[in-house]
Protein backbone atom coordinates (compact mmCIF):
# COMPACT_ATOMS: atom_id res chain seq x y z
CA UNK A 1 0.00 0.00 0.00
CA UNK A 2 1.56 3.66 -0.94
CA UNK A 3 1.43 6.53 0.45
CA UNK A 4 0.11 8.12 -2.69
CA UNK A 5 -3.07 5.76 -3.35
CA UNK A 6 -3.61 5.89 0.54
CA UNK A 7 -3.93 9.54 0.15
CA UNK A 8 -5.90 9.53 -2.78
CA UNK A 9 -7.94 6.79 -3.15
CA UNK A 10 -10.77 7.96 -0.11
CA UNK A 11 -11.04 10.92 -2.48
CA UNK A 12 -12.82 9.15 -5.04
CA UNK A 13 -12.04 6.08 -5.23
CA UNK A 14 -12.70 4.62 -1.83
CA UNK A 15 -14.80 7.69 -0.69
CA UNK A 16 -16.10 7.93 2.98
CA UNK A 17 -19.46 9.17 2.16
CA UNK A 18 -19.40 8.28 -1.53
CA UNK A 19 -18.80 4.34 -1.16
CA UNK A 20 -18.77 3.48 2.85
CA UNK A 21 -22.09 5.92 3.04
CA UNK A 22 -20.78 7.04 6.50
CA UNK A 23 -21.06 10.79 7.88
CA UNK A 24 -24.05 11.46 6.33
CA UNK A 25 -25.17 13.06 9.13
CA UNK A 26 -23.42 16.11 9.68
CA UNK A 27 -23.03 16.47 5.14
CA UNK A 28 -26.51 17.44 5.57
CA UNK A 29 -26.74 19.93 8.22
CA UNK A 30 -23.42 22.21 7.58
CA UNK A 31 -23.67 22.36 4.34
CA UNK A 32 -26.33 25.23 3.73
CA UNK A 33 -23.45 28.06 3.58
CA UNK A 34 -20.16 27.34 1.97
CA UNK A 35 -18.34 29.42 4.77
CA UNK A 36 -19.54 26.67 7.11
CA UNK A 37 -18.59 23.76 4.89
CA UNK A 38 -14.85 24.92 4.71
CA UNK A 39 -14.61 25.32 8.51
CA UNK A 40 -16.48 21.84 9.08
CA UNK A 41 -14.04 20.42 6.72
CA UNK A 42 -11.05 22.13 7.84
CA UNK A 43 -12.10 20.51 11.73
CA UNK A 44 -12.93 16.80 10.36
CA UNK A 45 -9.54 16.87 8.25
CA UNK A 46 -7.32 17.85 11.15
CA UNK A 47 -9.60 15.15 13.48
CA UNK A 48 -9.68 12.62 11.08
CA UNK A 49 -5.52 12.98 10.90
CA UNK A 50 -4.43 13.19 14.10
CA UNK A 51 -6.76 10.66 15.72
CA UNK A 52 -5.54 8.42 13.17
CA UNK A 53 -1.90 8.97 14.05
CA UNK A 54 -2.53 9.08 17.55
CA UNK A 55 -4.74 5.96 17.70
CA UNK A 56 -1.51 4.14 15.32
CA UNK A 57 1.14 4.94 17.84
CA UNK A 58 -0.43 3.49 20.76
CA UNK A 59 -1.96 0.92 19.08
CA UNK A 60 0.37 -1.59 20.45
CA UNK A 61 -0.33 -0.66 23.84
CA UNK A 62 -4.05 -0.30 23.63
CA UNK A 63 -5.86 -3.18 25.64
CA UNK A 64 -8.51 -4.43 23.63
CA UNK A 65 -11.51 -3.93 26.27
CA UNK A 66 -11.07 -0.45 26.26
CA UNK A 67 -10.22 0.14 22.73
CA UNK A 68 -13.02 1.51 21.84
CA UNK A 69 -13.07 4.23 24.78
CA UNK A 70 -9.62 4.82 23.93
CA UNK A 71 -10.00 6.17 20.77
CA UNK A 72 -13.25 8.18 21.50
CA UNK A 73 -11.27 9.86 24.49
CA UNK A 74 -8.42 10.62 21.78
CA UNK A 75 -10.94 11.77 19.02
CA UNK A 76 -13.26 14.05 21.89
CA UNK A 77 -9.95 15.84 22.86
CA UNK A 78 -9.02 16.62 19.27
CA UNK A 79 -12.70 17.98 19.11
CA UNK A 80 -12.65 20.20 21.73
CA UNK A 81 -9.16 21.50 20.63
CA UNK A 82 -10.59 22.15 17.32
CA UNK A 83 -13.46 23.63 18.73
CA UNK A 84 -12.17 25.81 20.50
CA UNK A 85 -9.54 26.89 18.37
CA UNK A 86 -12.34 28.10 15.81
CA UNK A 87 -14.38 29.93 18.65
CA UNK A 88 -10.57 32.12 19.23
CA UNK A 89 -10.25 32.53 15.08
CA UNK A 90 -13.63 32.16 13.48
CA UNK A 91 -15.72 32.93 15.83
CA UNK A 92 -18.54 34.02 13.60
CA UNK A 93 -18.42 30.57 11.75
CA UNK A 94 -18.04 28.80 15.20
CA UNK A 95 -21.32 30.33 16.01
CA UNK A 96 -23.59 29.26 12.91
CA UNK A 97 -22.02 25.78 13.63
CA UNK A 98 -23.05 25.75 17.04
CA UNK A 99 -23.07 21.95 18.32
CA UNK A 100 -21.99 20.58 14.74
CA UNK A 101 -18.41 21.55 15.72
CA UNK A 102 -18.92 18.95 18.90
CA UNK A 103 -20.62 16.05 17.12
CA UNK A 104 -17.68 15.35 14.77
CA UNK A 105 -17.26 13.23 17.41
CA UNK A 106 -20.19 10.93 16.64
CA UNK A 107 -18.86 11.25 13.04
CA UNK A 108 -18.64 7.97 11.91
CA UNK A 109 -15.88 8.35 9.68
CA UNK A 110 -13.15 9.29 12.07
CA UNK A 111 -14.32 6.27 14.54
CA UNK A 112 -14.12 3.88 11.38
CA UNK A 113 -10.89 5.21 10.31
CA UNK A 114 -9.46 4.85 13.58
CA UNK A 115 -10.65 1.23 14.31
CA UNK A 116 -10.74 0.11 10.95
CA UNK A 117 -7.11 1.24 9.81
CA UNK A 118 -4.97 3.24 12.68
CA UNK A 119 -5.42 -0.19 15.10
CA UNK A 120 -3.95 -2.36 12.40
CA UNK A 121 -1.21 0.45 10.48
CA UNK A 122 2.04 1.91 11.33
CA UNK A 123 1.57 5.94 12.57
CA UNK A 124 2.77 7.61 9.02
CA UNK A 125 0.33 5.46 6.63
CA UNK A 126 -2.40 5.90 9.41
CA UNK A 127 -1.81 10.01 9.31
CA UNK A 128 -2.10 9.69 5.97
CA UNK A 129 -4.53 7.83 5.27
CA UNK A 130 -6.73 10.08 8.16
CA UNK A 131 -5.83 12.79 6.13
CA UNK A 132 -6.80 11.21 2.96
CA UNK A 133 -10.47 10.43 4.05
CA UNK A 134 -10.85 13.46 5.81
CA UNK A 135 -10.40 15.16 2.20
CA UNK A 136 -12.42 12.91 0.79
CA UNK A 137 -15.51 14.01 3.02
CA UNK A 138 -14.52 17.42 2.21
CA UNK A 139 -14.70 17.18 -1.41
CA UNK A 140 -18.53 15.94 -0.93
CA UNK A 141 -19.31 18.73 1.75
CA UNK A 142 -17.93 21.46 -1.11
CA UNK A 143 -19.37 19.61 -4.11
CA UNK A 144 -22.83 19.85 -2.05
CA UNK A 145 -22.13 22.97 -0.07
CA UNK A 146 -21.26 24.91 -3.23
CA UNK A 147 -25.04 23.76 -4.83
CA UNK A 148 -26.75 24.37 -2.22
CA UNK A 149 -25.56 27.87 -1.02
CA UNK A 150 -25.34 28.78 -5.10
CA UNK A 151 -29.04 27.64 -5.91
CA UNK A 152 -30.34 28.31 -2.64
CA UNK A 153 -28.92 31.76 -1.71
CA UNK A 154 -27.77 32.79 -5.38
CA UNK A 155 -24.52 33.44 -3.34
CA UNK A 156 -20.77 31.67 -3.01
CA UNK A 157 -19.16 32.34 0.40
CA UNK A 158 -21.84 35.50 1.05
CA UNK A 159 -20.94 36.96 -2.33
CA UNK A 160 -23.70 37.29 -4.47
CA UNK A 161 -23.68 35.76 -7.47
CA UNK A 162 -27.80 35.51 -9.29
CA UNK A 163 -28.91 38.40 -7.67
CA UNK A 164 -32.28 37.26 -5.71
CA UNK A 165 -35.72 38.62 -6.53
CA UNK A 166 -36.29 39.43 -2.81
CA UNK A 167 -33.06 42.09 -3.67
CA UNK A 168 -34.04 43.32 -6.62
CA UNK A 169 -32.79 40.81 -8.60
CA UNK A 170 -34.03 38.60 -10.84
CA UNK A 171 -33.27 34.48 -9.15
CA UNK A 172 -36.00 33.02 -6.93
CA UNK A 173 -33.81 31.36 -4.72
CA UNK A 174 -34.28 27.15 -4.43
CA UNK A 175 -36.10 26.88 -0.98
CA UNK A 176 -35.21 22.75 -1.25
CA UNK A 177 -32.00 23.41 -1.26
CA UNK A 178 -31.52 25.50 1.90
CA UNK A 179 -33.34 22.24 3.36
CA UNK A 180 -31.81 19.37 4.88
CA UNK A 181 -33.30 16.57 2.37
CA UNK A 182 -31.38 18.33 -0.88
CA UNK A 183 -28.52 17.20 0.73
CA UNK A 184 -29.57 13.61 0.00
CA UNK A 185 -30.38 14.50 -3.04
CA UNK A 186 -26.93 16.09 -4.33
CA UNK A 187 -25.19 13.47 -2.33
CA UNK A 188 -27.20 10.90 -4.76
CA UNK A 189 -25.94 13.11 -7.87
CA UNK A 190 -22.33 12.99 -6.62
CA UNK A 191 -22.40 9.07 -5.84
CA UNK A 192 -23.98 8.41 -9.13
CA UNK A 193 -21.02 10.68 -11.18
CA UNK A 194 -18.82 8.77 -9.14
CA UNK A 195 -20.05 5.59 -9.84
CA UNK A 196 -20.25 6.64 -13.63
CA UNK A 197 -16.50 6.71 -13.58
CA UNK A 198 -15.78 3.64 -11.10
CA UNK A 199 -18.21 1.08 -12.31
CA UNK A 200 -16.72 -1.50 -9.68
CA UNK A 201 -18.11 0.16 -7.06
CA UNK A 202 -21.71 -0.88 -8.17
CA UNK A 203 -22.91 -3.41 -5.76
CA UNK A 204 -24.47 -6.29 -6.93
CA UNK A 205 -27.58 -6.69 -7.21
CA UNK B 1 -5.67 -16.79 28.15
CA UNK B 2 -5.34 -12.69 28.08
CA UNK B 3 -2.38 -11.26 26.55
CA UNK B 4 -0.16 -8.88 29.01
CA UNK B 5 -1.22 -5.42 27.50
CA UNK B 6 -5.11 -7.06 28.64
CA UNK B 7 -4.32 -7.14 32.16
CA UNK B 8 -5.89 -5.15 34.58
CA UNK B 9 -3.45 -3.36 35.78
CA UNK B 10 -2.41 -2.22 32.31
CA UNK B 11 -5.59 -1.42 31.12
CA UNK B 12 -5.77 0.79 34.50
CA UNK B 13 -2.77 2.31 33.70
CA UNK B 14 -3.23 2.78 29.94
CA UNK B 15 -6.56 4.43 30.62
CA UNK B 16 -5.07 6.65 33.57
CA UNK B 17 -2.01 7.46 31.24
CA UNK B 18 -4.35 8.82 28.20
CA UNK B 19 -6.63 10.75 31.07
CA UNK B 20 -3.86 12.66 31.97
CA UNK B 21 -2.29 13.27 28.36
CA UNK B 22 -5.29 14.46 26.96
CA UNK B 23 -6.88 16.77 29.43
CA UNK B 24 -3.55 18.28 29.79
CA UNK B 25 -3.74 18.65 26.09
CA UNK B 26 -7.62 20.19 25.97
CA UNK B 27 -7.14 22.42 28.76
CA UNK B 28 -3.57 23.80 27.36
CA UNK B 29 -5.89 24.91 24.53
CA UNK B 30 -8.66 26.34 26.57
CA UNK B 31 -6.80 28.48 28.64
CA UNK B 32 -4.39 29.55 25.85
CA UNK B 33 -7.01 31.00 23.44
CA UNK B 34 -9.16 32.26 26.41
CA UNK B 35 -8.15 35.48 25.96
CA UNK B 36 -9.14 35.72 22.10
CA UNK B 37 -12.42 34.19 22.74
CA UNK B 38 -13.47 36.37 25.41
CA UNK B 39 -12.46 39.21 23.10
CA UNK B 40 -14.91 37.54 19.85
CA UNK B 41 -17.66 37.27 22.57
CA UNK B 42 -17.61 40.98 23.47
CA UNK B 43 -16.71 41.86 19.96
CA UNK B 44 -20.27 39.83 19.31
CA UNK B 45 -22.39 41.65 22.08
CA UNK B 46 -21.21 44.99 20.38
CA UNK B 47 -22.42 43.50 16.98
CA UNK B 48 -25.33 42.35 17.96
CA UNK B 49 -26.36 45.53 20.06
CA UNK B 50 -25.64 47.48 16.71
CA UNK B 51 -27.55 44.73 14.54
CA UNK B 52 -30.83 45.47 16.72
CA UNK B 53 -29.99 48.87 16.30
CA UNK B 54 -29.95 48.53 12.51
CA UNK B 55 -26.29 50.27 12.44
CA UNK B 56 -23.94 47.54 11.29
CA UNK B 57 -24.83 44.71 8.21
CA UNK B 58 -23.91 41.07 9.57
CA UNK B 59 -20.67 40.92 7.80
CA UNK B 60 -19.22 43.74 9.31
CA UNK B 61 -15.80 43.66 10.56
CA UNK B 62 -14.11 44.40 13.94
CA UNK B 63 -13.40 48.43 12.59
CA UNK B 64 -16.69 49.06 11.62
CA UNK B 65 -17.72 47.49 14.79
CA UNK B 66 -15.82 49.87 16.71
CA UNK B 67 -16.53 52.86 14.75
CA UNK B 68 -20.24 52.31 14.77
CA UNK B 69 -20.30 51.52 18.79
CA UNK B 70 -18.65 55.04 18.61
CA UNK B 71 -21.42 56.43 17.96
CA UNK B 72 -23.99 54.90 20.58
CA UNK B 73 -24.44 56.46 24.23
CA UNK B 74 -24.30 53.93 27.26
CA UNK B 75 -25.47 55.00 30.76
CA UNK B 76 -26.38 53.11 33.19
CA UNK B 77 -29.58 53.75 34.99
CA UNK B 78 -31.39 52.69 38.32
CA UNK B 79 -34.22 50.05 36.78
CA UNK B 80 -36.63 50.91 39.59
CA UNK B 81 -36.37 55.10 39.18
CA UNK B 82 -35.86 54.48 35.53
CA UNK B 83 -33.43 57.58 36.16
CA UNK B 84 -29.91 58.01 35.43
CA UNK B 85 -27.19 56.76 37.71
CA UNK B 86 -23.55 57.38 38.16
CA UNK B 87 -22.98 56.44 41.62
CA UNK B 88 -21.62 52.55 39.87
CA UNK B 89 -18.70 53.04 37.76
CA UNK B 90 -20.04 52.05 33.99
CA UNK B 91 -16.64 50.75 32.97
CA UNK B 92 -16.31 47.98 35.82
CA UNK B 93 -20.52 47.22 35.89
CA UNK B 94 -20.84 43.59 34.85
CA UNK B 95 -24.46 42.83 34.62
CA UNK B 96 -24.64 39.64 35.06
CA UNK B 97 -22.62 39.29 38.42
CA UNK B 98 -25.02 42.11 39.42
CA UNK B 99 -28.20 40.14 39.00
CA UNK B 100 -26.72 37.41 41.11
CA UNK B 101 -25.36 40.07 43.88
CA UNK B 102 -26.87 40.28 47.20
CA UNK B 103 -26.76 43.71 47.30
CA UNK B 104 -26.61 44.73 43.24
CA UNK B 105 -29.33 42.19 42.57
CA UNK B 106 -32.98 41.50 43.27
CA UNK B 107 -35.26 38.79 43.62
CA UNK B 108 -38.37 38.75 41.48
CA UNK B 109 -41.54 38.29 42.90
CA UNK B 110 -42.80 35.10 41.25
CA UNK B 111 -45.95 36.72 39.86
CA UNK B 112 -44.11 39.45 38.00
CA UNK B 113 -41.58 36.74 36.95
CA UNK B 114 -42.45 36.03 32.98
CA UNK B 115 -39.17 36.02 31.94
CA UNK B 116 -38.66 32.96 34.55
CA UNK B 117 -35.10 34.45 35.53
CA UNK B 118 -35.72 34.53 39.30
CA UNK B 119 -33.33 37.38 40.22
CA UNK B 120 -32.69 41.02 38.37
CA UNK B 121 -30.36 43.44 38.92
CA UNK B 122 -30.70 46.92 40.16
CA UNK B 123 -29.21 48.47 37.81
CA UNK B 124 -28.58 47.92 33.42
CA UNK B 125 -27.04 49.69 30.94
CA UNK B 126 -28.97 50.97 28.21
CA UNK B 127 -27.57 52.45 24.52
CA UNK B 128 -28.91 55.56 22.95
CA UNK B 129 -28.12 56.31 19.44
CA UNK B 130 -29.07 59.72 18.16
CA UNK B 131 -27.63 63.23 16.48
CA UNK B 132 -28.09 66.48 16.96
CA UNK B 133 -29.31 65.64 20.49
CA UNK B 134 -32.11 63.79 19.60
CA UNK B 135 -32.41 60.15 20.55
CA UNK B 136 -33.72 58.16 17.57
CA UNK B 137 -33.45 54.25 18.89
CA UNK B 138 -33.66 53.55 22.54
CA UNK B 139 -31.77 49.56 22.48
CA UNK B 140 -32.54 47.69 25.97
CA UNK B 141 -30.04 44.74 27.15
CA UNK B 142 -32.70 41.71 27.45
CA UNK B 143 -32.76 38.32 28.72
CA UNK B 144 -35.22 35.57 29.41
CA UNK B 145 -35.53 31.61 29.86
CA UNK B 146 -35.87 29.48 26.65
CA UNK B 147 -36.77 26.11 26.55
CA UNK B 148 -32.67 25.11 27.92
CA UNK B 149 -30.82 28.32 28.08
CA UNK B 150 -31.22 31.97 29.25
CA UNK B 151 -31.74 34.06 26.35
CA UNK B 152 -29.73 37.15 25.89
CA UNK B 153 -30.43 39.73 23.12
CA UNK B 154 -30.95 43.42 22.07
CA UNK B 155 -34.04 44.84 21.83
CA UNK B 156 -34.13 48.89 19.81
CA UNK B 157 -37.25 51.15 20.58
CA UNK B 158 -38.04 54.45 18.10
CA UNK B 159 -38.40 57.32 20.91
CA UNK B 160 -42.02 56.75 20.96
CA UNK B 161 -40.86 53.91 23.05
CA UNK B 162 -43.60 51.36 22.11
CA UNK B 163 -42.58 50.49 18.05
CA UNK B 164 -40.05 47.91 18.39
CA UNK B 165 -37.17 49.06 15.84
CA UNK B 166 -35.04 45.79 15.47
CA UNK B 167 -34.24 42.82 17.96
CA UNK B 168 -31.48 40.19 18.12
CA UNK B 169 -29.80 37.81 20.24
CA UNK B 170 -26.04 37.17 21.10
CA UNK B 171 -25.86 34.31 23.64
CA UNK B 172 -28.93 31.26 23.87
CA UNK B 173 -28.54 27.43 23.65
CA UNK B 174 -31.61 27.03 22.26
CA UNK B 175 -32.06 23.47 19.94
CA UNK B 176 -30.24 24.03 16.03
CA UNK B 177 -32.62 24.55 14.00
CA UNK B 178 -35.96 24.81 16.00
CA UNK B 179 -35.59 27.34 19.49
CA UNK B 180 -32.12 28.00 17.61
CA UNK B 181 -34.24 29.38 14.75
CA UNK B 182 -34.15 32.59 17.47
CA UNK B 183 -31.10 33.70 15.39
CA UNK B 184 -32.62 33.82 11.89
CA UNK B 185 -32.79 37.16 10.53
CA UNK B 186 -36.00 37.00 8.65
CA UNK B 187 -38.02 36.02 12.22
CA UNK B 188 -36.30 39.07 14.15
CA UNK B 189 -37.07 41.37 11.09
CA UNK B 190 -40.63 40.38 11.64
CA UNK B 191 -40.52 42.31 14.51
CA UNK B 192 -39.44 45.65 13.08
CA UNK B 193 -41.99 47.73 13.39
CA UNK B 194 -44.26 45.82 16.05
CA UNK B 195 -46.42 47.55 18.73
CA UNK B 196 -45.04 46.22 21.81
CA UNK B 197 -46.35 48.85 24.28
CA UNK B 198 -50.16 49.84 24.79
CA UNK B 199 -50.98 53.55 23.61
CA UNK B 200 -52.83 54.61 26.87
CA UNK B 201 -51.04 53.06 29.65
CA UNK B 202 -47.56 51.68 28.28
CA UNK B 203 -47.90 48.08 29.23
CA UNK B 204 -46.70 45.48 27.36
CA UNK B 205 -49.31 43.75 24.76
CA UNK B 206 -46.86 42.16 22.64
CA UNK B 207 -47.88 38.79 21.97
CA UNK B 208 -45.80 35.95 20.35
CA UNK B 209 -48.17 33.13 18.67
CA UNK B 210 -48.52 30.01 18.20
CA UNK B 211 -48.61 29.53 14.16
CA UNK B 212 -48.94 33.03 11.75
CA UNK B 213 -50.04 35.83 12.29
CA UNK B 214 -53.14 36.69 10.88
CA UNK B 215 -52.89 40.59 9.26
CA UNK B 216 -56.71 40.76 9.43
CA UNK B 217 -56.58 40.58 12.68
CA UNK B 218 -56.77 44.14 14.63
CA UNK B 219 -54.05 42.98 17.24
CA UNK B 220 -51.84 41.99 14.29
CA UNK B 221 -50.01 44.56 14.94
CA UNK B 222 -48.63 43.69 18.05
CA UNK B 223 -48.42 39.93 17.04
CA UNK B 224 -45.40 38.13 15.89
CA UNK B 225 -44.99 34.59 14.30
CA UNK B 226 -44.37 31.82 16.49
CA UNK B 227 -41.41 29.73 15.88
CA UNK B 228 -42.42 25.93 14.05
CA UNK B 229 -41.47 23.49 16.34
CA UNK B 230 -40.15 25.84 19.32
CA UNK B 231 -43.24 26.45 21.23
CA UNK B 232 -41.44 27.04 24.77
CA UNK B 233 -39.02 28.87 23.04
CA UNK B 234 -41.29 31.39 21.55
CA UNK B 235 -43.19 31.81 24.72
CA UNK B 236 -39.83 32.01 26.58
CA UNK B 237 -39.17 35.64 24.39
CA UNK B 238 -42.63 36.40 24.90
CA UNK B 239 -41.95 36.52 28.61
CA UNK B 240 -38.76 38.31 28.49
CA UNK B 241 -39.89 40.70 25.92
CA UNK B 242 -42.88 41.90 28.01
CA UNK B 243 -41.14 41.28 31.88
CA UNK B 244 -38.04 44.08 30.28
CA UNK B 245 -40.97 46.41 28.46
CA UNK B 246 -42.65 45.79 31.72
CA UNK B 247 -43.17 47.60 34.83
CA UNK B 248 -40.61 45.91 36.98
CA UNK B 249 -38.38 45.90 34.00
CA UNK B 250 -37.34 49.03 31.97
CA UNK B 251 -41.10 50.01 32.68
CA UNK B 252 -40.43 53.38 34.70
CA UNK B 253 -37.51 54.49 32.95
CA UNK B 254 -39.36 54.10 29.37
CA UNK B 255 -41.95 56.46 31.41
CA UNK B 256 -38.96 58.77 32.38
CA UNK B 257 -37.61 58.91 28.71
CA UNK B 258 -41.28 60.21 27.24
CA UNK B 259 -41.24 62.71 29.73
CA UNK B 260 -37.99 63.89 28.69
CA UNK B 261 -35.90 63.30 31.72
CA UNK B 262 -33.58 61.52 29.16
CA UNK B 263 -31.19 63.32 26.82
CA UNK B 264 -28.25 62.84 24.64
Amino acid sequence: MSVKTTLFDPIFKNNPIGLQILGICSALAVTTKLETVLAMSGAVIFVTAFSNLFVSVIRAHIPSSIRIIVQMTIIASLVIVADQVLKAYFFSISKSMSVYVGLIITNCIVMGRAEGFAMKNPPWISFVDGLGNGVGYAVVLLFVGVLRELFGSGSLLGYTIFPLVGDGGWYQGNGLMLLAPSAFFLIAIFIWIVRTYYPEQIEEE
Amino acid sequence: MSKPKDSIAKTIGVAAALCIVCSIMVSMAAVMLKPLQVENQKLDIKKNLLAAAGLVKSGATKVEIEQAFANVKTILINLDQGQEDQSVDLATFDQVKAAKDATLGKLIDAKTDVAKIKRRERHSKVYLVGSNGQVELIVLPIYGKGLWSTMYGFIALAPDTKTVRGFSFYQHGETPGLGGEIDNKKWQASWIGKIALDGGNFGPIIRVLKGKVNSASPQAASQVDGLSGATLTSRGVEGMVRYWLGKDGFGPFLANFRQGGITL
